[in-house]
């Protein structure tokens, strides 16, 4: 047999049969959730059993949560280092290095003046702080990357999850704000 | 002599018949039936062809009851009974009813519930928007059933993409009690990628526009290998042409100087409203001159640039929203191939502008926007009812158009299942007793994105009963929230340490509940009373031979899963279900059922495992990129 047997219980890179690691090719998981959904949608059984449907309603269920947590790099970063044996612990370690908190600081500043200004002014500057956001990010992604698939240093992988949560939360307040000012 | 019909036993006689199935869009203004005829979507039309059906119910005081155009006939004489635009009331409070204090009928508070789906007094008596739906719902059957000559085997019916879960639910209602079995509840706006998107052979990201009577959706989505993914959706779900309608109204009555109108005289000059606006789609201006009921006569023009000054604030509104859609679907507005517009209001010359400048592009107009919805229902429908054909492989993946959440301490909402999620998603979270001896719980869900529970809409309450009495925090109760490819949301719950399934008790806010609709459906046979049994015979003869047929072509493919006592178990109960069919005896036939599933549970898991690995392992990588 070319893999293990997949179940609903198989982890979401087997079950998309992608490799283990934080560096994945977009194209293939996309390609392969198509591919999965196209067997397991309840669309597929729709005159099958009862049986059927509500197994193809599981099966479609977990299909879509894989894809979503190894969709995004954050989420499959938690993942990964939670199958690896290491909680990111969200909730309970909050301790962040003292420059990236400053530098949050000034960001949300930045955020919160610029919702005072109105109109057009406000929506541009909220756009600007929203795309320097995403280039930070990105390179921070590219650090995931280095640090769980070459380094194997998942505490420091940790560290750097949890300072990428905060800055969505951030990117989630701008465009909240964006949707405030374009409404 | 007849002949007789030869078929191996257990086979069917005709395995490839062609299973009669509709798609039904169940508009605000007007409703439309479409079924798959040799392989082309087509619109069914009536005895006197006409394709549309007003969306109008009028209630006689004869006991008759009258739907489409000669109900709309008599809306001005009788407005009471005549109910327009019903579909705004479905799953809604009379709180939510935009202009409530311009429409003619009796509502009926509701004493026993602080909201609730509202009800309308008519000479039949007390009518709920559901009741009415259905009636609308009925006649599109029995055309579509006259005109293909048989029984449906199901129907799509097609919904606003904006339309939150109360809403969905009252229309699933409606086509119950219509006597229809819905194959799926599809969003309209993706309805109308289907229609566009099959016969174009489009790759890409696509835009939908849909502005209707009395709905506005915008969903975006990516086209590509057969699959129609909707990447984010938005909308109001009481914007439409029925508003642009209002605006004019109003602007009339300014203008003329009118005294408070009575029913009728308000009827008619809504009427004339929607004409002038559908007058000025084609023309520069257009003359409104009515004689009212009290005497009064009014002599108005109206240009295009006071009707688009008027009702500008409604075209901004849907802008807004078709920008907040893209920033969901994280796209920016070049990305964006083709948009497609649905809907009559897309008539409008100032909603054409403002789209296209928006998108910098022209919009899509070749299919008729007021039937391209149920043609792509109609389209899906086919796939669903198993008239699958070889090159027809495609897939169609939705999303939840607002977010679900719980309510927690202090009213604030716990977002559960994020907005624009793809169908089906499930979420699990876990509860614990917080008294001694506590067997029941109760968890209250609400709809929208909003933080404090009373900025979102209350869907329902759900209260779990009968897990075992332990101190206080030791229960651990695992509450599952699953969101069907339908957009339902349903509610199961277990208690983890004893693993006793909790019993789920759903107390919709805006909704019926489930005594409620087996009434109505028992009041419907009231006239006939073994039609109702016999009715349900029927039905379980259907189910029962639709079971076997799936049954038996699991067993053609996939035997090679099974040991021999496992065969020779479903082989039984096969054969058991079989000869129950012929005893023409419901229990009998149940109870055949469930055990013909019973044994073939574990076969249809091992089966989509099986598939499953196929899908992915038998190929390589390159092949399915």
């Amino acid at each position: 047999m070319l893999a293990p047997d997949l179940t609903l219980a198989s982890d979401y890179f087997a079950l998309l049969h992608v490799p283990r690691t934080q560096a994945q090719d977009v194209a293939v998981l996309d390609a392969h959730f198509r591919e999965l959904q196209g067997r397991v949608h309840p669309d597929k059984h729709a005159h099958a059993t009862t049986a059927d449907q509500r197994l193809a309603m599981q099966w479609a269920t977990r299909v879509n949560e894989a894809y979503q947590a190894l969709k995004h790099p954050l989420a499959r970063a938690r993942y990964l280092l939670g199958l690896l044996g290491h909680d990111v612990a969200v909730e309970t370690n909050t301790a962040m290095p003292p420059e990236f908190l400053m530098a949050q600081m000034e960001l949300r500043e930045a955020v919160e003046d610029a919702q005072v200004g109105a109109g057009d002014t406000a929506i541009r500057q909220l756009e600007t702080l929203l795309d320097q956001l995403h280039v930070r990010m990105r390179a921070e992604q590219a650090e995931l990357v280095r640090l769980i698939d070459t380094n194997h240093d998942y505490a420091a992988a940790c560290d750097l999850v949890r300072q990428l949560m905060f800055q969505e939360k951030l990117r989630d307040e701008i465009d909240a704000a964006l949707d405030r000012a374009t409404a | 002599m007849a002949l007789f019909q030869i078929a191996e036993p257990g086979e069917s006689a005709a395995p490839h018949q062609h299973r009669l199935a509709v798609g039904i869009d169940l508009g605000t203004t007007n409703s439309l039936v479409a079924t798959v005829r040799s392989g082309m979507s087509v619109v069914l039309n009536d005895e006197k062809g006409r394709s549309l059906l007003p969306s109008v119910v009028r209630y006689a005081a004869d006991g008759t009851i009258d739907t489409g155009y000669s109900a709309q006939k008599q809306q001005a004489i009788d407005p009471k009974n005549t109910i327009v635009s019903v579909k705004r009331f479905m799953g809604r409070g009379r709180r939510d009813i935009a202009h409530v204090e311009t429409l003619p009928y009796d509502f009926v508070v509701n004493e026993n519930a602080a909201e609730g789906m509202v009800r309308l007094k008519t000479v039949q008596g007390i009518k709920s928007p559901v009741e009415v739906s259905a009636e609308i719902l009925k006649t599109l059957r029995l055309r579509a059933e006259a005109s293909l000559g048989g029984e449906l085997t199901g129907a799509v019916v097609t919904v606003p993409a904006y339309f939150d879960d109360a809403q969905r639910q009252a229309t699933k209602d409606a086509a119950r009690l219509s006597g229809l079995n819905v194959l799926r509840l599809l969003n309209e706006p993706t309805a109308a990628a289907i229609a566009y998107g099959l016969d174009n052979g489009s790759e890409g990201i696509y835009a939908v526009f849909d502005l209707g009577g009395g709905t506005f959706d915008v969903s975006i989505l990516r086209l590509a290998k057969g699959i129609f993914e909707v990447l984010a959706t938005g909308g109001d779900s009481a914007l439409g042409g029925d508003d642009f309608d209002h605006r004019v109204f109003c602007w009339i009555i300014q203008q003329a100087k009118l005294n408070p109108l009575s029913p009728g005289d308000a009827r008619l000059l809504q009427v004339r409203a929607r004409e002038a606006k559908e007058y000025l789609s084609q023309h520069s201006e257009a003359q409104i001159t009515v004689k009212l009921g009290s005497g009064e006569y009014v002599d108005v023009t109206l240009s295009t640039e006071v009707f688009a000054e008027i009702t500008r604030t409604l075209v901004d509104k849907t802008l807004a929203a078709t920008r907040k859609a893209l920033r969901d679907a994280k796209l920016a507005v070049d990305e964006v191939k083709g948009v497609v517009m649905v809907g009559g209001s897309t008539r409008i010359p100032q909603v054409q502008h403002a789209v296209s400048e928006l998108f910098h592009q022209e919009p899509l107009n070749n299919l008729d926007p007021d039937k391209v919805v149920a043609l792509g229902a109609a389209i899906q429908a086919n796939l669903l009812a198993g008239n699958r054909t070889a090159d027809e492989d495609w897939l169609l993946l939705d999303v939840i158009p607002l977010s679900l959440g719980l309510e927690t301490m202090g009213g604030l909402v716990e977002k559960l299942i994020p907005r624009n999620s793809t169908l089906p998603i499930a979420k699990a979270q876990e509860f614990t007793t917080f008294k001694d001896g506590q067997t029941a719980m109760a968890i209250h869900v609400v709809q929208g994105e909003r933080e404090l529970v009373s900025d979102c809409r209350s869907l329902a309450h759900f209260e779990l009963r009968g897990f075992p009495p332990m101190v206080a925090g030791a229960a651990r109760i695992r509450v599952s929230f699953q969101v069907d490819a339908d957009g339902l949301l349903s509610v199961t719950a277990r208690e983890q340490t004893s693993g006793v399934e909790a019993r789920v008790e759903v107390k919709p806010s805006y909704g019926l509940r489930d005594e409620e609709i087996t009434v109505m459906l028992k009041d419907g046979y009231s006239h006939a009373a073994d039609d109702a049994s016999r009715r349900a015979l029927r039905e379980a003869q259907v189910e029962a031979q639709r079971l076997i047929e799936a049954v038996q072509a699991a067993l053609k493919t996939d035997s090679a899963l099974l040991s021999d006592g496992e065969r020779q178990a479903i082989d039984q109960a096969l054969t058991q279900l079989q000869t129950s069919l012929i005893a023409d005896e419901r229990k009998r036939i149940d109870s055949a059922m469930t055990a013909l599933s019973q044994a073939t549970n574990e076969f249809a898991a091992r089966r989509m495992n099986a598939s499953v690995q196929r899908a992915l392992t038998g190929r390589k990588v390159s092949d399915v990129t």
